[in-house]
């Protein structure tokens, strides 16, 4: 099921789907590891930016902008 | 002889091995965006020197902050030989995304895997040959905080220069964008622009805007039809092409690491996961970074004025009378015992008594930022920051901010969106520097001896929320519109090194000392000069051209408690610098003057009341002339820096009325 980024809770895993994000918010994602097809697991998703660990690395996104981060939850 | 570039993602070590290669003492800190400025360096190896420039942090080698294309311009003009390219061992795949940008500049690449030590704490698994095979460039591992690896980089990096250029390895992005690269690399040679020609190509179909308008410019170019219709053609696409460059870059860093990187299945759980459950939770966060901030200040206080500043004013009056003692000894004209016991001593000296208090303010930050906390700070505040149309980020470059403001209106070129950048300069000068720090220090010394601590937190404070207000005035009138998205990366803790403390403290105490050496030493001659004039005048008195210029401002500040024509004269000096605030002051109130004189002056002068309207005024008005000058350079208008300085000053002026006033009406003198 695709979700966005922001509605995941801690601890929950997933794969990057799409990004509906502004074209140079998407492209700094891409280039920080959020590319399509990118495993991650959500580290806190509580309030303000949601933090993401990717390949081992944290990384806080702006809520605004997990919103526009489509997901798919993985098991 | 040679160049040498390095190059990598922010926080991948890059300026801690720049620091092992040359032996040079760059500041480092353990969050992203520290070097926003090429710093350059030297190294010997076999009685050759080679030149090392430290280039910005950057993901990427686009147009998309000005660091990235300090950057990418530095590399592709062809001023470095070999560039280094600093991988983190902990991330290699994103890092390895720079990487394939590098690849395709047509430039010699050599891979300094970093932080293999970390590597191997998290289980990760590398195999550093199959990786230089597939990628078709060296890799040697390294641990530049422990300088491990580093005579291996060396030598290899020196080798390199004088090799052949390499083959590499050459992404496709798939038969459509490949099909277009080739139809528009034709129109170029090697001398075309400076730039590759396949470089130019894939860049004009990732759609960046900087080549696109270099393109533009050349007449020949543009005025060929077939090419403005290949680069319409592209333009149509651009969006979909970005996202598929992207795409294939990431697939062939994927194929790179297949077999030379495992990752354990299950994340090694890091003392930072631990500490981050704590530190940046969601209610006690903000109150824990509140906490550490007023720590920070009562520390400073405790250790810098009560154990070491006794013992400083002990010395400096020592060294004051040995030096008068001397110059009467060998003769010296009486101009120049009243100039150096008057106005060096008088002057500079108020505020080298300053200085532990300097060190232990600097080793705290120091500390703080080497432990990776600072991250923190600004995810911490970004929840508030964006409720004021600004963004986390900004506040990094506040916090740099507190050691000088010139490091902290540079800090803001990491910030992508011209509204945030400017928004961030502009606050940039209210956050309280080390100069003005020594300015709280000696009215605290004179009123509020037993609540340094807390006076200092209240200033600091008080400046950043003025900076908040501020910046949300701003983006409600003069910069309306979005503030960029945050995305931070947040770096794992790391136990502060005492050489990177040890570098910071040296780093702005060095500096302050500089300082006192040129501009404050310069302030305080003009000002003696113009205190003794004209001849026959008494010294530093209201009929001497400093009391003139000082009679005819003070009337402004009588609203705001202080206004005497020495409070006036050393406000007007501190834009200058703002040391020489305190150093005026020394000259006009104590004439000889070590630092007890000074303050007992003070007390005479000011009542604590207007001690504190006074330090809101110096916390918050116009600049100094270094930071001026900066807020010029990067924001490259006269107009802006003119209205820094206006805005501030009226800003300043208009908070020390209020205080003065409202404590007047509540029963405070």
């Amino acid at each position: 099921m695709n979700v966005s980024l922001a509605q995941l809770k801690s601890g929950e895993k997933g794969r990057v789907e799409r990004i509906h994000a502004r074209r140079c918010a998407a492209k700094r994602l891409y280039e920080m590891g959020f590319n399509i097809g990118a495993d991650f697991e959500v580290v806190k998703n509580d309030m303000g930016p949601v933090i993401v660990s990717l390949f081992g690395n944290n990384i806080a996104v702006g809520r605004c902008l997990a919103q526009k981060i489509i997901v798919k939850q993985s098991n | 002889m040679g160049t040498i570039a390095l190059v990598g993602n922010p926080n991948s070590g890059k300026t801690t091995l720049f620091n092992a290669l040359t032996g040079s003492n760059q500041h480092v800190g353990n969050w992203p965006g520290v070097t926003v400025e090429k710093k350059e360096g030297k190294f010997k190896y076999n009685g050759n020197i080679y030149n090392i420039v430290d280039l910005p942090g950057t993901y990427s080698l686009g147009a998309f902050s000005e660091d990235e294309i300090v950057a990418r311009d530095f590399i592709l003009r062809g001023n470095s030989d070999v560039v280094i390219n600093v991988v983190d061992a902990t991330n290699i795949e994103r890092n390895l995304y720079l990487t394939t940008q590098l690849l395709e500049m047509g430039v010699k690449v050599i891979i300094a895997l970093n932080m293999i030590d970390e590597a191997k704490a998290k289980n990760i698994q590398l195999g550093i040959k199959a990786l230089s095979k597939k990628l078709g460039v060296p890799v040697v591992p390294t641990v530049a905080s422990k300088r491990k690896g580093i005579d291996e980089l060396i030598k290899e990096t020196v080798g390199l220069i004088d090799e052949k250029m390499s083959l590499k390895p050459t992404i496709s992005y798939g038969d459509k964008i490949d099909g277009e690269i080739k139809s528009i690399k034709r129109f170029f040679t090697d001398k075309t622009l400076e730039y590759p020609p396949r470089w130019i190509a894939i860049k004009l179909i990732e759609g960046d805007q900087y080549v696109h308008d270099l393109v533009t410019e050349d007449k020949d170019l543009d005025s060929d039809n077939e090419f403005r219709d290949i680069l319409s053609r592209i333009k149509e696409n651009d969006e979909d092409y970005e996202l598929e460059i992207v795409n294939r870059r990431y697939e062939f860093v994927k194929d790179v690491t297949k077999a030379s990187v495992i990752r354990p299945k299950e994340a090694v759980k890091t003392i930072t996961d631990k500490m981050d459950k704590i530190l940046i939770h969601k209610y006690f966060g903000l109150p824990i970074f509140i906490l550490i901030m007023f720590a920070m200040f009562q520390l400073t206080f405790v250790i810098g004025e009560d154990l070491l500043g006794e013992m400083m004013v002990t010395v400096m009056d020592a060294l004051a009378y040995a030096i008068e003692i001397f110059l009467i000894n060998i003769n010296s004209p009486a101009w120049i015992i009243a100039f150096t016991t008057e106005g060096l001593i008088g002057g500079i000296g108020a505020i080298i008594e300053f200085i532990p208090l300097i060190v232990v303010l600097y080793m705290l930050l120091g500390i703080l930022e080497d432990s990776g906390y600072m991250a923190r700070a600004a995810y911490i505040m970004d929840n508030i920051m964006r409720k004021l149309g600004l963004q986390g980020k900004t506040f990094i470059s506040m916090i740099v901010g507190f050691g000088c403001n010139v490091p902290g209106v540079m800090a803001t070129r990491t910030l992508e969106s011209k509204k945030d950048r400017m928004i961030a300069i502009l606050i940039n000068p209210f956050m309280s520097c080390g100069a003005k720090l020594l300015i709280y220090l000696v009215f605290i010394a004179a009123f509020f001896p037993d609540s340094g601590g807390l006076v200092l937190f209240i200033m600091y404070f008080t400046g950043i929320l003025v900076a908040l207000i501020m910046g949300k005035v701003f983006s409600k009138t003069l910069f309306k519109g979005e503030s960029a998205d945050f995305i931070m990366e947040l770096p794992p803790y790391r136990k502060p090194t005492l050489r990177n403390v040890l570098r910071n403290i040296w780093d702005n105490v060095s500096e302050f000392l500089k300082r006192a050496g040129t501009i404050i030493f310069a302030v305080v001659a003009i000002l003696w000069v113009m205190a003794v004039l004209p001849v026959g005048v008494e010294p530093y008195g209201a009929e001497s051209v400093l009391g003139k210029i000082g009679l005819f401002i003070a009337p402004i500040f009588k609203p705001a408690g202080f206004g005497t024509w020495q409070a006036a004269v050393g406000l007007f000096s501190g834009i200058a610098a703002k040391e020489a605030v305190v150093t005026t002051l020394g000259m006009v109130y104590a004439g000889v003057g070590e630092g007890t004189e000074l303050i007992s002056a003070i007390q005479n002068a000011f009542t604590p009341l207007t001690s504190i309207s006074f330090m809101i005024m110096t916390l918050l008005y116009t600049p100094c002339a270094a930071t001026i000058a900066t807020i010029k350079k990067e924001t490259n208008s006269v107009k802006w820096a003119i209205f820094a300085m206006v805005y501030t000053f009226a800003i300043g002026w208009v908070m020390a009325v209020l205080i003065f006033q409202i404590g007047r009406l509540l029963g405070f003198n």
